[in-house]
């Protein structure tokens, strides 16, 4: 397959079949992902760390979920109505984050860019593991999937997120609380369930996909504190 | 991989295959005539035909944004919101659902474009195998040529020149065509394709489709009953046959 041994380039191997015609020797950026629920501090994190990369002479680029040309406004209308079925929604999401692999993510990535991703498939598996998806499945999906040079994961405990989006938001968001589901008809239990069973799938995930689970219950500058240190350890090793 | 038969599903699945300009869309349509006047419920369901996923395919191609892998994955968000929203609840309810292409396409335009077989076919595998699938055979250059009597020009993805086969869409087309045959023979047995002669006249392929059909498909099985059920309040007769018209719709 794509994967090659020989080479010492960071981004080394594609998660599964890949994608047609590209060959990630070619690559020298580095590909940086955080992940965790909306209310983890993970946009703060991605601000403060893009600032600290340009600062320090870093080209970086930022991508996240639904943000393609190709279908983010089809997939914004179709979440509102929340009319697609689990399979189509779920390969909606996947063009999503195709187009933006092949159109900004593996381009910055040959030009030798860090590409800061604002979560990644894991967030994409973890929301479809929990509503019975089958994992082989998604697995076979992602495989389009580059692995990234660093994964982080910003861990906070459901019963401090809550508190963080309803101070922010006033209100909690249908989908970050898997209303869909039909957990409970009470928002505010279904959240607790829906981030704890979404946790549960995180660190069932990191057994095979390998990343960095940071304590995000601590304050915002401690965890870019400890952000910024792996990412230079990592950055060093060039 | 089992067929909705074989899964116990009360409905039936016909599917019909081939390259562009083969002939299968008239061919499909005619028999759609035929089931809907001999009183069976019938679908119809065209490849990339779903409504949200619409603008966005047509927006990728007339831009040309479209790469072999987000190609694919949006023909696949197009079949899966079809399946899941029209076939399968149409195939529980016992109707007799028609597919002008179905996931054999993807497997076989995708692959030529290059994207690894055994990704595409896993990406497809929650969708049943059909009750029958027809693949009409045209020569290449029939095809081509039907192709070109009802439109001026070859579109920039049928005729395959995001492959950069060749500067002439004429040249690309049947180098694209040629290979999409390929994939489609060598799949035949492994899914029954009933292999039709796309080279015989029309009417003449319409006898041997239906006759197929009727062998196949145990017909009365699939007749809409009468009286549809309806709310106890609701008036008699004049009102049901509007219903059924819309059920059929």
């Amino acid at each position: 397959m794509n994967t090659n041994p020989e080479t010492t380039s960071p981004c080394r191997r594609f998660y599964g079949h890949g994608i047609p015609g590209v060959q990630l020797q070619e690559i020298t950026g580095r590909l940086i992902v955080v992940e965790g629920a909306d209310g983890s501090g993970r946009s703060t994190q991605i601000a403060r760390l893009v600032d600290w990369l340009e600062t320090g002479g870093h080209p970086t680029v930022q991508v996240g979920l639904k943000r393609s040309t190709l279908v983010s406004s089809e997939l914004e209308q179709a979440q509102e109505g929340n009319i697609l079925s689990r399979t189509t929604l779920s390969l909606f999401y996947a063009t999503d984050f195709a187009d933006q692999l092949e159109n900004i993510i593996l381009p910055a990535l040959k030009a030798g860019f860090i590409v800061l991703a604002d979560r990644y498939i894991y967030t994409l598996m973890a929301r479809d593991m929990v509503r019975g998806m089958d994992e082989a499945w998604l697995k076979n999906l992602y495989g389009i999937a580059p692995e990234p040079d660093a994964v982080f994961y910003l861990s906070v405990e459901p019963e401090e997120l809550v508190q963080r989006n309803l101070a922010k938001n006033a209100t909690l968001d249908f989908w970050e609380s898997g209303m869909d589901l039909g957990l409970s008809r009470d928002m505010f239990d279904s959240f607790i369930k829906y981030q704890t069973a979404i946790q549960d799938v995180f660190r069932r995930l990191q057994k095979n996909y390998d990343f960095d689970i940071v304590d995000a219950n601590r304050s915002m500058d401690s965890v870019t504190k400890e952000l910024r240190k792996k990412i230079g350890a990592l950055l060093d090793e060039k | 991989m089992k067929t909705f038969a074989e899964l116990n599903f009360p409905g039936r699945l016909i599917a019909v295959e081939g390259l562009d300009g083969s002939g299968k869309s008239t061919q499909i349509y005619l028999l759609k005539r035929w089931l809907e006047a001999e009183g069976i419920k019938v679908y119809f369901s065209e490849w990339n035909s779903s409504e949200l996923v619409k603008s966005a395919t047509s927006k990728g191609k007339k831009r040309e944004l479209l790469t072999p892998t987000t190609f694919s994955l949006i023909h696949a968000t197009d079949f899966a919101d079809r399946y899941e929203r029209h076939l399968l609840p149409l195939l529980r309810a016992g109707y007799v659902v028609l597919c002008d292409r179905y996931i054999f396409t993807a497997f076989a335009r995708d692959v030529v474009r290059g994207c690894p077989p055994e990704w595409v076919r896993g990406i497809y595998n929650f969708a049943a195998q059909p009750d029958l699938t027809i693949f009409f055979k045209a020569d290449l250059e029939v095809s081509l040529n039907r192709i070109l009597e009802g439109r001026p020009k070859l579109k920039f993805f049928e005729a395959g020149m995001d492959l950069g086969l060749s500067g002439d869409p004429y040249e690309s087309f049947r180098i694209f065509q040629g290979r999409i045959l390929e994939q489609y023979m060598a799949m035949s047995g492994e899914f029954n394709f009933v292999v039709m002669d796309a080279n015989l006249h029309v009417e003449k392929q319409q006898v041997l489709v239906r006759k197929l059909v009727g062998e196949r498909i145990d017909l009365k099985r699939f007749k809409r009953r009468s009286p549809l059920p309806l709310p106890p309040s609701s008036p008699p007769d004049d009102k049901r046959t509007e219903m059924e018209e819309d059920a059929a719709a």
